[in-house]
């Protein structure tokens, strides 16, 4: 498994990703540049981390959607390679045409970083198949807009084609509630691309891959993709 | 001298904050009458802010040395070693005027310049804590302060990417009118890549980075080194705006040029920007600067050599570059977007000179900007001693049961997870203790060492005793890092007090620092770096005196950092330390009798060390399932809030002797609560014994309710939703969210 991440001014979870990545699949990832044109030859999965590409002063995510990189990202994606967002990097991916929808201040106007349990809806993709289906996973989410928000026509394609990826829901599993933390239509916490070769997330698995820290349930998404190639 | 420039009598020497005696000192120091450029260097060099000349006979008492120390005051920050070649480089600052004024722009400023503190010196940073004080829950500007506060912290570390992993929030009458946002930051170097700001050789070129120069911040440390009066909000254009995406362009690219061995000296703008950052290079240097400001990268149309001068625009940078390896540094700026202006260069003449437009500006000796600043013993009285409360008259009209739950629901005890949930508390994915317990714990790297932080200063005790008061904030700070098992090494100091030029103001100030003093050398603790933030007062009324306390520690494998929940069922809980009943200016006192009166908890400095080096010992030992030390509130506090942390109850089936209240709480000092498992108890008991401490076996962790002696189980849904409620409904609107029987008065 060969994979990169994408750098932008003000990423700043870019480490945290190449921590997870290098625990799962043993090397150490490529960090690509915003400026750069094209991934490194054979690459398996591209990345775009957490932050505030560009301080995020515009829409989350819109200038990078727009950076040199992003053409080689789309082409990537097209050939059917995989692309992993979180966070910032969802919005990214909303923004520069990969997902659909966009995501949205938190409803209550405030940032949240808190350990968040999320239900893994289906485990037959590249991302989730070291979870099993259904299963409740505590994560962390640290973001200010969160909120994912889609037209009726596509929120109900995304539920009918089975491409929302993670909900949240509370430690016993009961989904949205109290324990949606941003608003977001149907507690979605991430979701796939038709082909199921792009993810979008806002919480970070990235920061639970260590006992000491929190938890380990975010190691089964890295290790899921490690054996996807 | 353009004509557009007024010309400097004495009366424009008062409105830049220049006393008439100050201002005849800077005549006789140069030979005439300053420029318009220079009058506003000599303001900015000469306030209280940037001179310390109230403060800085008092602040040569304090211990600031030690084997660690690599480097004590008089640097952006300190530098201590924490062993492997790792240096840890840490300071606080405090941004409680403009805070007050702009409380976003404000507190997220405070955050960015102490983080340019930090990474000046070469330091990657690894976390921020902060120490917030705000007025009465009932004050009609509290929620506002609050809210933009916190959002501005946020903001500012959230997306620089450096987790706020711990801090301290509470209220007092005393800042309705001026509050305090103190921000602390913590970074990592190599002890053998420590950046600093004396610049060297002489015709070095002075280089520019960071962003473009605006209007922005002029004046304000002169603002910071005033007492509020009516028009505070009229000051508004003093403040700042922060803009933490270029600061992490800044951090990345300062880094990136450190690491390139181009960099002879650097030094952060921060109060009196330019003015103060090329004076102290210089100055430190034994070398004259010349400026030409014609290179200054402005945001903004026509500024003047004046405005430039005394800018604060934040996210610059000051640096003096070896002249082979310029090329190469411009190249690293301009990949990261930077600005980077070659503005001056390094003269061995001793003189500061300014030119703009052709002109000189300013032509001033540099050394004597900074040596020959005013310096002032002012006239101070000491705090009346306060005799000891006797206990027996402080009783709050309720069950102990619901003494406890009323204290957790004050403004100063509830929970502050609204506060500290908008803080990114866990990127970098070191965060082993998040905030929410004693010291924060972050593991350095890939570990296995770690860090303990954490921020501390009980004022109600310093206003009632200024010495033992500072004792105290100095030995509750250092009790937090050894309740993680950690072994305190050093402090950074932000000390927060009302107008000097009042003797009894100034002699708390002086009070707090002989006790800081005094507990720093008892425990080994010495002061790093700090800074001193006076005239915290508003028409007239001074803040209480708030020695906030950044302290420090490494444990050397953090997988061995104590938890403070309970963690185990059937465990014993060990009180250790003597418990003598100390009611007098609890929390217990203040907030539920309405009781300002009476002395303070004293601080036994030497059961303090026994204490706590003892508790450090048995939390290593590994035989520790929790640890926490007893402060706010005392013992049914903290039984509270391990039970809380660790959502598992307790019974409590044995107290100290003496009144019941007294004992639950009393605020005596040197004392925490460990639980060990049953059958080790007698043992742990035996070794606590041997090393002098006094210990007793108080109760027992289980179940879904704590139970204190002779009262009614509290349910620890009841206990959570009590202590958990209360701010988030205040910030919701809710005007009765906290308890208090007695809204807190300015004694």
């Amino acid at each position: 498994m060969k994979t990169a991440v994408v750098v932008f001014p003000g990423s700043n979870r870019e480490g945290d990703m190449a921590r997870a990545l290098k625990q799962a699949t043993g090397r150490e990832p490529t960090m690509l540049w915003h400026a750069d044109h094209e991934l490194p030859a054979g690459t398996d999965l591209v990345v775009l981390p957490g932050g505030f590409s560009y301080g995020d002063y515009l829409r989350c995510g819109a200038i990078a959607g727009r950076a040199a990189i992003m053409d080689a990202v789309r082409a990537h994606a097209t050939r059917g390679g995989l692309v992993l967002g979180v966070c910032n990097g969802f919005q990214i991916l909303c923004e520069s045409g990969l997902l659909p929808g966009v995501l949205m201040r938190n409803a209550n106007l405030r940032f949240v970083c808190r350990m968040q349990h999320l239900k893994v809806e289906r485990n037959d993709t590249a991302f989730t198949r070291h979870y099993a289906r259904g299963q409740t996973i505590e994560v962390c989410i640290a973001h200010g807009e969160g909120n994912y928000e889609a037209d009726d026509a596509t929120i109900e394609r995304l539920e009918g084609e089975g491409l929302v990826a993670f909900r949240y829901c509370d430690s016993a599993g009961n989904v949205g509630g109290d324990a949606n933390p941003n608003g977001s239509r149907n507690d979605i916490a991430g979701i796939y691309s038709e082909k199921r070769n792009v993810l979008g997330l806002m919480p970070h698995p990235e920061n639970l891959i260590d006992p000491l820290v929190g938890g380990t349930d975010g190691r089964a998404l890295f290790e899921s993709l490690a054996s996807a190639a | 001298m353009s004509a557009t420039e007024p010309a400097v009598t004495p009366d424009l020497a008062a409105a830049h904050g220049l006393k008439p005696d100050e201002y005849a000192r800077i005549l006789k120091l140069i030979g005439r009458t300053p420029s318009f450029t220079e009058l506003g260097i000599f303001s900015a060099m000469w306030n209280e802010h940037c001179s310390y000349k109230s403060s800085r006979i008092h602040l040569r008492k304090l211990p600031t040395k030690a084997p660690w120390v690599i480097r004590g005051p008089g640097e952006n920050a300190g530098v201590i070693d924490i062993g492997d070649g790792d240096a840890c480089v840490f300071k606080m600052e405090s941004h409680n005027h403009p805070s007050f004024i702009e409380p976003y722009q404000g507190a997220a400023t405070g955050v960015g310049g102490i983080l340019r503190d930090v990474f000046t010196m070469g330091a990657r940073p690894i976390a921020c804590l902060n120490l917030l004080r705000f007025g009465r829950s009932t004050h009609p500007k509290t929620r506002q302060l609050v809210a933009g506060v916190v959002a501005g912290i946020g903001n500012y570390g959230n997306s620089f990417g450096v987790p706020t992993v711990g801090g301290s929030t509470e209220f007092d009458a005393s800042y309705d009118g001026n509050i305090l946002v103190n921000a602390m930051a913590v970074g990592l170097a190599r002890t053998d890549s420590i950046f600093y700001s004396a610049a060297a050789g002489v015709g070095n070129p002075i280089v520019y980075l960071g962003s473009k120069t605006g209007r922005d911040g002029i004046h304000g440390a002169t603002m910071a080194s005033a007492s509020f009066e009516e028009d505070a909000e009229e000051k508004r254009p003093t403040v700042q705006v922060g803009d933490p995406f270029s600061e992490k362009l800044l951090l990345e690219a300062c880094l990136e040029l450190m690491a390139s061995g181009a960099v002879i000296a650097i030094q952060d703008m921060g109060a009196a920007g330019l003015t103060s950052s090329a004076v102290e290079m210089g100055a430190k240097g034994n070398l004259g600067i010349e400026l030409d400001l014609d290179a200054v990268p402005c945001r903004e149309e026509g500024m003047t050599a004046y405005e430039m001068m005394l800018s604060e625009s934040q996210e610059r940078m000051l640096m003096v570059l070896k002249p082979e390896l310029e090329k190469q540094a411009e190249a690293i700026f301009r990949k990261w977007g930077l600005d980077f202006a070659i503005v001056g260069k390094t003269t061995d003449t001793l003189r500061f000179v300014v030119k703009h437009r052709g002109e000189v500006k300013a032509d001033l000796p540099i050394k004597e900007l900074g040596d020959e600043a005013p310096l002032y013993d002012r006239p101070w009285t000491q705090t009346p001693q306060q005799t000891a409360s006797d206990p027996g008259s402080i009783k709050a009209p309720f069950s102990n049961r619901d003494a406890l739950l009323k204290l957790l629901a004050t403004p100063n005890l509830c929970s502050k997870r609204w506060v500290w949930e908008q803080y990114d508390h866990l990127i970098l994915g070191n965060s082993v203790r998040p905030p929410g317990g004693d010291a924060a714990v972050v593991r350095v790297k890939e570990g296995p060492k770690g860090l303990a932080l954490t921020t501390d200063v009980t004022a109600r005790y310093c206003a009632a005793d200024p010495y033992e008061g500072g004792k105290q904030a100095v030995a509750e700070s250092w009790r937090n890092i050894t309740a993680r098992g950690a072994t305190p090494l050093a402090l950074t100091d932000n000390l927060n007090f009302g107008n000097p030029e009042r003797p009894e103001y100034m002699g708390q100030f002086v009070g707090c620092l002989q006790g800081i003093g005094e507990a720093a050398r008892a425990l080994d603790f010495p002061i790093v770096s700090g800074n001193v933030s006076l005239y915290n007062e508003t028409q007239g009324a001074g803040i209480l005196p708030t020695p906030a306390i950044g302290g420090v520690g490494v444990i050397a494998d953090v997988s061995k950092a104590a938890q403070t929940g309970f963690a185990r069922e059937g465990d014993t809980i060990l009180l250790i330390g003597q418990t003598k009943g100390w009611l007098g200016q609890s929390a217990y006192a203040h907030d539920l009798c309405g009781r300002a009166d009476g002395a303070p908890p004293p601080v036994d400095l030497a059961a303090e060390r026994r204490n706590g080096d003892l508790v450090r010992r048995l939390i290593l030992s590994g035989r520790v399932s929790a640890a926490h030390d007893i402060s706010d509130g005392g013992l049914a506090v903290a039984l509270a809030e391990m039970a809380l942390a660790g959502d598992m109850g307790a019974e409590i089936t044995h107290l100290p002797e003496g009144l019941r209240r007294a004992a639950l709480f009393g605020e005596d000092q040197a004392r925490y609560l460990v639980t060990v498992a049953q059958g080790e108890a007698a043992a742990v008991m035996k070794e606590c014994a041997e090393a002098g401490a006094p210990v007793q076996a108080v109760g027992r962790v289980g179940g879904d309710a704590l139970i204190l002696p002779g009262e009614a189980p509290i349910l620890l849904t009841e206990l959570r939703e009590g202590h958990e409620s209360p701010l988030p409904a205040f910030m919701g609107g809710d005007d009765n969210a906290f308890s208090g029987a007695f809204p807190t008065e300015v004694s």
